[in-house]
């Protein structure tokens, strides 16, 4: 693996070994009293965020330090980004510099495609953490992996993606990566809230929640963004949470092996009630705790793998 | 050099048999089988096609204010070497030429250099804001003499406005050009809306937002008894919205124009995430693509505009998001018109004179432009070796800017030779 921009086109069995390579990382460091592996010692990994994101920069961050890579932060505040320089001329210096691996989030869809083809001549790795509508593929690897540990496996499982599909990078890129390794997706959203082309996609539709729980083995609620409830996408808070919202009732609706997801963060309540968020069908913190060792595994499929082999 | 050109054995309109054509004086002199006396230019011309010079209604030239990414040398030289003898210079520069002295300056620039003739395109409204006129007449009146209005880049959204600068505009008889793009529908907007934005990412324009402007411009220019020209038509739609506006037109004149490259690239290009791919209105799907190349054969897209947008690298160079829309034209339109219209066999070449030169020229009423090829006639003047390919190369073009879609393709249909009022402008893709 060269680079990781998407999980569109990405080739299921390594997509598989990663999700292998993660959860033998997660034994391996299982009950540890050090988390540190030597395996990227002395490789330079730079994240590099244009937008604000503690959860996945930490946890990127900490990958990268369990590995022994040295892990520099830069953020669009304090540097050169902030001051206005271009993405092209801030890749050319931080491949001129040294880093390995650029793990790159940004609000332009496709910001992390052209960063790799600046950076191609450098051999610098380019890690998408999110790029605009576009795709987040280690979201949906470390969901993938949760639901894998949970469900043992995503062969013929059916997955539902509910709420803000049109905007969602996540549910992009969880998309093709749960349908590459054979799931069944379901979107249910509010038509305003669905891609333009959405058929052409390999899922169905629903506008009704309630008519699809009995039959899924997973539910993962998407984030509604504060500006989407004043956008018309659809008239109020309380009639979104109404008809997509995940409550306790509902919960009781899904089989009882179903499991319940959240990228985070959440809007407890209107998204998906407390109780639901903390109940024992929600991984929602198990995702988190996932993420760190699949990135640590995308990391080492990019800059070890090959060695190792 | 000589101030007589012979054109010898070209056929005019690619029809018929060979015939020289002199030129002399600024004029077409003589057609049939000519000798060449002493001192005339000759130019050999077996099996190439002679037209009257091209005339683009909707041009970028920069000029006053990104003179980096071209000015109105540079683009007249890319026009004279595209084969255009003719241009309109849109109103989008900085400062906005909505008034007298920045149409005048651009018109002198152009007449200073002598490659093509340079109209500069008034705005419409003052800054292009879309709030208040512009002052239409004192610009119509300058010395400049506008003949086209546009906020292009822009609509003119307000329909009370749009209503008011279409009545205004009788009085002088000119056109007003419009962007049609309903703003509250491509806010954010990226790509065409579809499978494949959504696929990428991208925020969608969708072909209503054009669509919808068109239908609303159409029933205000019949209301007015104006003259409307709808700029770089981009979908199937708003194609078949001018065949019901032209069939049904009452007081109103009509005309559209579409650009070479929604004639040929499609929504397909974007998953590159160059944004040498972006323009506005976006590329669109291969349907709408086909179905602009079928009105344009069938007159209901009066003519071809390149929508020629140069813009320097580090525009270019960066994020699709932040990118300025917009790709290079003069000097490869008819190289995609040839590839998407006479190869395929919707036009001949006469059609290719009426949708690049004639019916611009009407459109315009430039009294110069676009004549018949007849002795007496202006010699505006295109010679095209139609069997000839030639490959692309940003850098090779004469723009200051070099971002072309067509980078490193092959294309059909060279430019031999241009002549404006009897003189050489390009030659053999060289300047004079």
């Amino acid at each position: 693996m060269k680079h990781l921009l998407a999980t569109d086109g990405l080739d299921p069995r390594l997509a598989t070994a990663v999700l292998d390579t993660a959860d033998e990382l997660k034994k391996t460091l299982l009950g540890r009293e050090v988390r540190k592996l030597p395996t990227l010692r002395g490789r330079t990994v730079v994240t590099l965020f244009y937008e604000n994101s503690t959860r996945t920069r930490v946890s990127f961050e900490i990958a990268g330090k369990w590995m022994s890579a040295d892990v520099i932060n830069v953020s669009s505040g304090g540097s050169s980004v902030g001051k206005g320089e271009s993405l092209r001329d801030t890749a050319l210096t931080l491949a001129a510099a040294g880093a390995d691996c650029v793990i790159i989030r940004h609000p332009a869809s496709g910001a992390a495609h052209r960063l790799a083809g600046w950076l191609a001549e450098s051999g610098t790795a380019v890690v998408n953490a999110g790029d605009g509508m576009h795709e987040h593929p280690t979201q949906a690897l470390l969901d993938a992996a949760t639901l894998r540990e949970r469900l043992g496996t995503l062969s013929g499982r059916r997955v539902a993606i509910v709420g803000d599909v049109l905007h969602s990078r996540v549910a992009r890129s969880n998309i093709h990566l749960l349908t590459a390794l054979g799931a069944e997706v379901v979107l249910v959203a509010p038509p305003t809230l669905l891609p333009v082309g959405v058929s052409a996609l390999p899922v169905t539709v629903s506008h009704e929640l309630d008519a699809e729980l009995a039959a899924l083995d997973a539910v993962m609620m998407l984030r509604v963004q504060a500006e989407r409830m004043h956008g018309g996408f659809f008239p109020s808070a309380r009639e979104y949470s109404v008809a997509y919202g995940l409550s306790e009732q509902r919960l009781k609706m899904l089989p009882e092996h179903a499991v319940v997801l959240h990228p985070g963060p959440m809007l407890r309540g209107m998204e998906i009630a407390s109780a639901v968020a903390d109940a024992p069908s929600s991984a929602i913190t198990e995702q988190v705790r996932n993420g760190v060792h699949v990135r640590m595994a995308v990391l080492y499929h990019l800059l070890a793998g090959e060695e190792e082999k | 050099m000589s101030d007589q050109v012979l054109i010898r054995g070209a056929r005019l309109y690619g029809e018929g048999d060979p015939v020289d054509v002199l030129v002399a004086h600024g004029l077409i002199a003589e057609i049939g089988s000519i000798e060449a006396a002493e001192g005339t230019e000759v130019v050999e011309a077996a099996g190439q096609v002679l037209l009257p010079g091209f005339v683009d209604l909707h041009t970028h030239l920069r000029e006053p204010g990104r003179e980096d990414a071209e000015t109105v040398e540079t683009g007249s030289a890319a026009a004279a070497l595209g084969g255009y003898t003719a241009v309109f210079a849109m109103a989008n520069t900085d400062p906005v030429a909505d008034n007298a002295v920045v149409v005048e300056h651009v018109w002198r620039r152009g007449r200073e250099v002598g490659l093509v003739d340079v109209h500069p395109v008034g705005a419409v409204t003052v800054g292009l804001n879309g709030e208040r006129l512009a002052e239409l007449g004192t610009m119509a009146k300058s010395v400049a003499g506008v003949r086209m209005f546009s906020d292009d880049g822009h609509c003119v959204a307000d329909p009370l406005l749009m209503r008011r600068a279409l009545e205004y505009s009788t009085a002088l008889d000119v056109v007003i050009a419009q962007h049609a793009e309903e703003p509250r529908l491509t806010v954010g907007a990226q790509a065409h809306e579809g499978e494949i934005a959504s696929r990428l990412g991208y925020a969608g324009w969708p072909a209503s937002a054009e669509e919808s402007i068109v239908a609303r411009d159409c029933l205000l220019a019949g209301h007015a008894g104006a003259r409307l020209h709808v700029c770089h038509v981009s979908t199937a739609g708003t194609a078949e919205v001018l065949r019901w506006a032209k069939d049904r037109q009452r007081a109103g004149t009509i005309s559209a124009e579409v650009t070479p490259h929604h004639l040929l690239l499609t929504d397909e290009r974007l998953a590159s995430y160059d944004p040498v791919n972006k323009v506005n209105p976006p590329l669109r799907t291969g349907g709408d693509a086909a179905r602009l190349r079928a009105a344009l054969a069938e007159g209901v897209i009066d003519c071809v505009a390149t929508d020629h947008a140069p813009h320097p690298v580090q525009d270019k160079d960066c994020e699709w998001a932040v990118a300025k829309p917009g790709m290079l034209g003069l000097q490869t339109a008819l190289s995609v018109v040839t590839e998407t219209m006479v190869r395929t066999g919707l036009l001949d070449w006469r059609g290719v004179a009426r949708v690049m030169s004639e019916r611009p020229a009407e459109i315009a009423g430039l009294p110069d432009q676009g004549r018949p090829l007849l002795a007496g006639e202006p010699a505006n003047l295109v010679l095209v070796d139609p069997d000839a390919e030639w490959t692309v190369r940003g850098t090779e073009l004469a723009s200051l800017a070099a971002n072309t879609p067509y980078e490193g393709m092959r294309l059909p249909g060279v430019v031999t030779l241009t002549l404006l009022r009897g003189r050489i402008t390009a030659r053999e893709g060289k300047i004079g």
